[in-house]
């Protein structure tokens, strides 16, 4: 495929707002994990919060979209001088030729939980206005009229895989000539629904999370948000790029993954076809890694099958908790973050590695030029979706 | 500009059980008259499947059904679910148990709950291992699905499955939704095809006001849900007449469909 140049990109989640405290917990095993402190909530797990939030509302023309989930998404899109970098590029391409594409789970459903939680005999609060916070498509309209943009849009959600999904969304859009360029970005934000509905399937843990450990015994549920500026390459271009994208569904369970990882392979196998790549080629998979006993196995199963036991790997869920559907961009930033410095970084939390799993878990990080990485996320639903990214030439 | 075609079509509302049935109602005289929603089952699912699923995931698998009767290459078919407001019925049920003692949320709710369950359903009924997206647009809903399939057609030049769908919300939530019908469209889309039922298009324009439909009793279903708004170009792939159509999808931006009728 041809490959698209990622000329600006931004992260905020649980290790801070802005990239540079992203790469700086990587680079020295920082995790953002904290006991769970969330307003209503009296689960014994750990999260991936973002302080703060509580006091910034949103406000003037955006003060409709006003929720956790946009108040993220705002303060995400704050950093790293990526506004600038976007009315730069409004300036380039004009404001009805960027495409806008967001991945969220559960956008801002914590706004309905609330309005349920302060009914009266009368019903939900009369403020109460989900088509600006809890739907889907809440997080891609707000991204669009804060930036000022009016070109095509989506809001893609898919679980856990839903912003990794948007690179491959805004590469075609971009090769079908509806835009020129692309906001790629996900948002999600904490909220019950979650942390309880995960915690019924018994798959929270108490503890920080231990990807590929023999003792792991769940995920952390973390919040964040990831924006990144897709372009197609101009000669002299000083920026990595996506250089392979891989989709597919597992057609197995809803809730558990194929026990051989077959969906996740097939994803991986049509990244490293897009990318022209061989297996060997791939210097470092960030791995879904949620560190629950059948998702690591089944990921396991799938990586090894594929790439044998000997490329480095490492799931960074210990840093920043599962972002569920930020899941995919967190990640996909942190492999540029990770192309840029050399850096592999390592498993946090991972103590032993199960016995049974045999991928090379990095636990502790290295310091290497790198060429290719390759991320993988997966979604309930079985729903798949594998990034490569390739660094500036 | 984004081209192509428009393979077979599926379609499940109140008073009308398939695509023959819209059709035939589209093409004639009368005006719509509503009536029962025909008995929602599958046959992709099983028996034990079909009672952890809902009304919300039923009424999509049977639409996504009608529209690949027929069809036998789904290895390589991939879908786009569009839906506004996903499952409300969950929706309101997590929420609800959020309010109580103890939080019982239940498990199964919980996994249907995500925005792509219905598309999950379909993928393990159906046995297809593709890729698959699931999108929301408010009243956009239809054209940004249609928009999705198209590219990924196009693009990776495969048949792609769209099933656009919407249930009424249940009682806490009917005040702030506007969805007052049951409604489910499904299209098999493909960028080049041998006997396509239509073939379209595609734009976006910044201007210009959504197409109506004539009759009082079909407009008014037309404005009763995000998947509704597809009924002007079921009615002029039904009529075989060309047409231009304006779809609502984003604040300030219109999809313009060119059908040509076939």
């Amino acid at each position: 495929m041809t490959p698209l140049s990622i000329t600006h990109f931004t992260l905020t989640n649980a290790l801070g707002c802005g990239k540079q405290a992203s790469l700086e917990a990587l680079r020295t095993g920082r995790s953002g994990l904290q006991p769970c402190d969330l307003e209503n909530v009296d689960l014994a797990t750990w999260i991936g919060r973002v302080d703060g939030l509580e006091e910034m509302p949103l406000e003037g023309r955006l003060a409709d979209y006003d929720c956790r989930n946009n108040r993220l998404t705002q303060l995400g899109l704050q950093q790293d001088e990526f506004l600038p970098a976007v009315e730069q590029a409004v300036q380039r391409y004009g404001a009805d030729r960027i495409g806008v594409f967001i991945g969220t789970s559960t956008s801002g459903i914590a706004t309905t939980e609330t309005a349920y939680r302060t009914r009266d005999d009368r019903g939900l609060p009369a403020e109460f206005t989900p088509r600006f916070t809890h739907n889907i498509a809440s997080s891609s309209h707000f991204v669009r009229h804060s930036l000022g943009l009016n070109g095509a849009a989506i809001a893609i959600s898919t679980a856990c895989s839903s912003s990794a999904k948007v690179f491959a969304a805004a590469y075609r859009y971009i090769m079908a000539g509806v835009c020129d360029a692309a906001i790629v970005g996900g948002v999600d934000s904490l909220c019950l629904t979650t942390l309880y509905g995960f915690n019924a399937l018994d798959l929270v843990s108490a503890e920080p999370c231990r990807p590929w450990d023999a003792q792991r015994n769940g995920i952390n549920i973390g919040e964040g948000a990831g924006f990144a500026l897709l372009e197609k390459p101009q000669s002299g271009d000083s920026c990595p790029s996506l250089i392979g994208y891989g989709e597919s569904s597992d057609a197995h369970h809803m809730s558990t993954p194929h026990p051989e990882g077959a969906g996740a392979r097939h994803a991986m196998q049509q990244a490293l076809e897009r990318a022209a790549l061989e297996t060997t080629d791939i210097d470092y998979v960030n791995l879904h890694g949620t560190a629950t006993r059948s998702n690591d196995a089944s990921e396991d199963s799938a990586v090894c099958g594929l790439f044998g036991d000997q490329t480095p790997c490492s799931s960074t869920k210990g840093f920043t908790g599962h972002t569920l559907g930020a899941a995919g961009i967190t990640e996909s930033i942190f492999a540029l973050l990770c192309l840029q410095d050399g850096l592999l970084p390592q498993s946090l939390q991972t103590r032993q590695q199960d016995e049974t799993l045999s991928a090379n878990i990095l636990l502790d990080p290295k310091q290497r030029a790198l060429r290719h990485v390759l991320s993988n996320s997966f979604g309930f639903g079985g729903n798949n979706c594998s990034l490569i990214f390739g660094a500036a030439a | 500009m984004i081209t192509l075609s428009v393979e077979k079509i599926g379609v499940v509302a109140q008073g009308i059980n398939n695509w023959q049935e819209a059709s035939a109602l589209l093409q004639g005289e009368a005006d719509y008259q509503g009536g029962e929603l025909p008995p929602l089952k599958p046959s992709m699912l099983k028996p034990n499947e079909r009672r952890r699923t809902t009304r919300t995931i039923k009424i999509a698998l049977q639409a996504a059904e009608e529209a690949l009767q027929g069809f036998t290459g789904s290895e390589r078919l991939a879908s786009v679910f569009s839906s506004s407001e996903g499952d409300l019925d969950i929706i309101d049920q997590i929420c609800l148990a959020l309010t109580e003692e103890g939080r019982p949320v239940s498990p199964t709710q919980f996994h249907n709950s995500v925005h792509n369950a219905p598309a999950g359903y379909w993928s393990i009924g159906a046995g297809a291992r593709q890729g698959s997206s699931s999108l929301g647009g408010l009243n956009g809903s239809f054209a940004a699905g249609l928009m999705e399939a198209a590219v990924q057609s196009v693009v990776e030049q495969i048949p792609v499955l769209l099933v656009c769908y919407d249930q009424p919300p249940p009682e806490l939530l009917k005040s702030f939704m506007p969805i007052s019908e049951p409604f489910a469209v499904a299209m098999l889309l493909n960028g080049e095809s041998d006997s396509p039922l239509a073939r379209l298009n595609l734009n976006t324009r910044p201007d210009g006001s959504e197409s109506q439909l004539s009759k009082p009793a079909l407009e008014k279903l037309r404005q009763s849900a995000p998947s509704t708004r597809s009924l002007p170009m079921l009615q002029a792939i039904a009529r075989h007449q060309s047409a231009e159509i304006t779809l609502p999808y984003l604040p300030g931006l219109n999809l313009q469909v060119e059908l040509q009728a076939c």
